[in-house]
């Protein structure tokens, strides 16, 4: 029977890893991620999993000693966030290459500076290209599930990938929430035993684990995983349709969100997805055709999937909760407008740039992007890369 | 939408304004509410002022966002009234909900002409006399919970006896304290 409970975020996230019961968590604590750790260890210390915990002394070596830990067959488990990932930088990209399907726990928190404790999608959005899966999650509920599928999609043979499960700092992590819970039995048994094909504690078969790799090998290596990482794509899917079975909440690589006859649309990822809706609903109500698109798997992107969900759209907003200084768009600015080029669809686009560093994002807000969204589809602009709620 | 309740709470670091809003959000979920509960923090230090919020509703909470507009507003520290503009935004037709040992007269021009309902209680008197100590959230709690009438008094009551079980189970002592502060403090308010 599931349970009905109300959680934080991190608390969620904590509480599925309980059930999860991996085998070692290397840790080391930052705002706003630092209580999944916290809780987590509570959890070892009474005797409720059977978990490793290490207390690293930095990022840097709680993403080694996972690394270590994962090479030897352990199903490993970390989480950061902000400066605290940035300090992992290297070796995320080994756990990629290496082909180590760790789990990271990414509170979402803006990196410095100026210093911010707060939310935006600097961290992981800067993180894209490490070779990781990544997963957002719009509130705990989401969270939570996001993090009781993470290992079913990573330790699959066809990806065995690291996989990032996020969340926005504070406003999912640390607001307390409706949730439903699953049974201990139920998640035990979907996430099943782990089993890693090739393991340094495998005394049949001699490894070497992160060797040099000459010109020669190299690309076909950097080649593999990228397929590793497109396979995660069909699993990621697969992943969801059986967890639909256990918890009757269906998850893809994205939710469309009255999008059936939406002429004017945006794209976003994370907790402001939930404010949004209601100002779709409300521009419903006034006989506006609005709808959202919330990405949930941002790597691998499904690019075509969100180009031919945005077909009918006449101007999408593409909202990005972090600045790429590139003088141009944000990292879903550029990959949907170019997801729409390739499959030959043209509308107006206007990237927007919001919420950095725990800057609040109201129904208003959203309202105002529908607002110009609708003067673009009526008059086109040129003004195709903006701030939402700064002070100029 | 029309049916969230929004709930405002203005302290200072160190004062449990969070503490309190989480629990008005677990009290408010056990009778059967949609809840929200969470804290706005800007540079955490003891005495800071800080923000906290709620929204108690009978349909799935999706907004983000924090409160602008909120039916009701709990100032824990008095002192805030001279930096923050505790009433900004709020309703006309909602309450705020001050702790304060001055009659209400001496208040209400504080409040940048607030025309809406404004209630005081002693949380000082309280707390001390109830539990020996400062800790203003819980009586203000009470109070909050009395002036918006989330819920009934024995409902509330019930379910925090049962939360500070779950709270306090190391130290069961402190639960009858608590319980004192609250029922005082349904008394104190006016």
């Amino acid at each position: 029977m599931a349970k009905r409970d109300r959680l934080s975020g991190n608390e969620a996230v904590a509480e599925a890893l309980r059930q999860i019961n991996p085998d070692v968590m290397p840790a080391f604590p930052i705002t706003p991620s630092t209580e999944i750790p916290q809780y987590f260890s509570k959890y070892v210390s009474d005797g409720r999993v059977e978990t490793e915990f290490i207390p690293v002394e930095s990022e840097h070596s709680a993403m080694s000693a996972a690394i270590g830990a994962e090479s030897a067959g352990a199903r490993t488990v970390s989480a950061t966030s902000s400066a605290g990932m940035a300090y992992m930088w290297e070796e995320l990209y080994l756990a990629s290459a290496n082909r180590l399907p760790i789990c990271l726990a990414l509170v979402n928190r803006a990196l410095s500076g100026p210093i911010n404790i707060n939310c935006d999608h600097s961290d992981s959005m800067g993180a894209r290209d490490a070779g990781w899966i990544q997963i957002y999650a719009e509130n705990n509920q989401e969270a939570y599930d996001n993090m009781v599928q993470a290992y079913r999609i990573a330790e699959h043979k066809d990806v065995r990938l690291p996989i990032m499960i996020c969340q926005d700092g504070f406003i999912t992590s640390h607001a307390v929430q409706n949730i439903t819970l699953l049974d201990d039995e139920d998640v035990k048994n979907f996430v099943g035993e782990y089993y890693p094909e090739h393991s340094l504690l495998n005394p049949n078969e001699t490894m070497a684990v992160g060797p040099y790799s000459v010109s020669n090998f190299y690309m076909e290596a950097r080649r593999a995983q990228a397929e590793a990482l497109h396979n995660a794509k069909a699993v990621v899917k697969e992943v969801a349709d059986e967890f639909a079975k256990i918890s009757g909440r269906q998850y893809g690589w994205f939710e469309e969100y009255r999008m059936e006859d939406a002429e004017l649309a945006i794209v976003l990822i994370g907790s402001a997805a939930g404010t949004a809706k209601d100002a779709v609903d409300k521009l419903r109500e006034e006989g506006k055709k609005a709808g959202l698109i919330k990405i949930r798997m941002f790597r691998p992107f499904p690019a075509a999937e969100i180009a031919e969900a945005l077909k009918n759209v006449k101007a999408v907003g593409l909202m990005d909760r972090t600045e790429s200084f590139n003088d141009s768009c944000g990292p879903i600015g550029s990959e949907v407008t170019t997801a729409l080029f390739r499959a030959k669809k043209s509308c107006e686009t206007i990237n927007y740039v919001y919420g950095l560093g725990g800057r609040d994002v109201r129904v208003e807000d959203i309202e105002k992007v529908f607002a110009d969204l609708e003067d673009a589809a009526a008059n086109g602009t040129t003004e195709t890369y903006r701030y939402l709620g700064v002070r100029e | 939408m029309s049916n969230v309740v929004e709930i405002r709470w203005h302290g200072r670091g160190g004062q449990g304004a969070k503490t309190a809003a989480l629990l008005l959000a677990d009290v408010a979920f056990q009778t059967g509410k949609y809840v929200q509960g969470f804290p706005e923090y800007g540079p955490e230090r003891m005495g800071a002022p800080i923000t906290a919020y709620n929204r108690i509703s009978d349909t799935d909470i999706r907004v983000h966002s924090n409160i602008y507009d909120p039916e009701f507003v709990v100032v824990v520290d008095e002192s805030l009234l001279e930096t923050v503009h505790v009433t900004d935004g709020l309703k006309k037709d909602g309450a705020i909900v001050i702790n304060t040992d001055k009659p209400k007269e001496e208040i209400i021009p504080q409040l940048h002409g607030y025309e809406g309902k404004v209630y005081t209680i002693d949380a000082r008197k309280v707390s001390i006399a109830a539990l020996g100590k400062y800790f203003p959230n819980t009586p203000m709690l009470a109070a909050i919970v009395k002036v918006s009438g989330v819920m009934d008094r024995e409902t509330f009551m019930n379910e925090m006896r049962a939360s500070f079980a779950h709270k306090f189970a190391s130290k069961p002592e402190v639960i009858e304290g608590n319980m004192k502060a609250l029922e005082m403090a349904f008394d104190e308010v006016k």
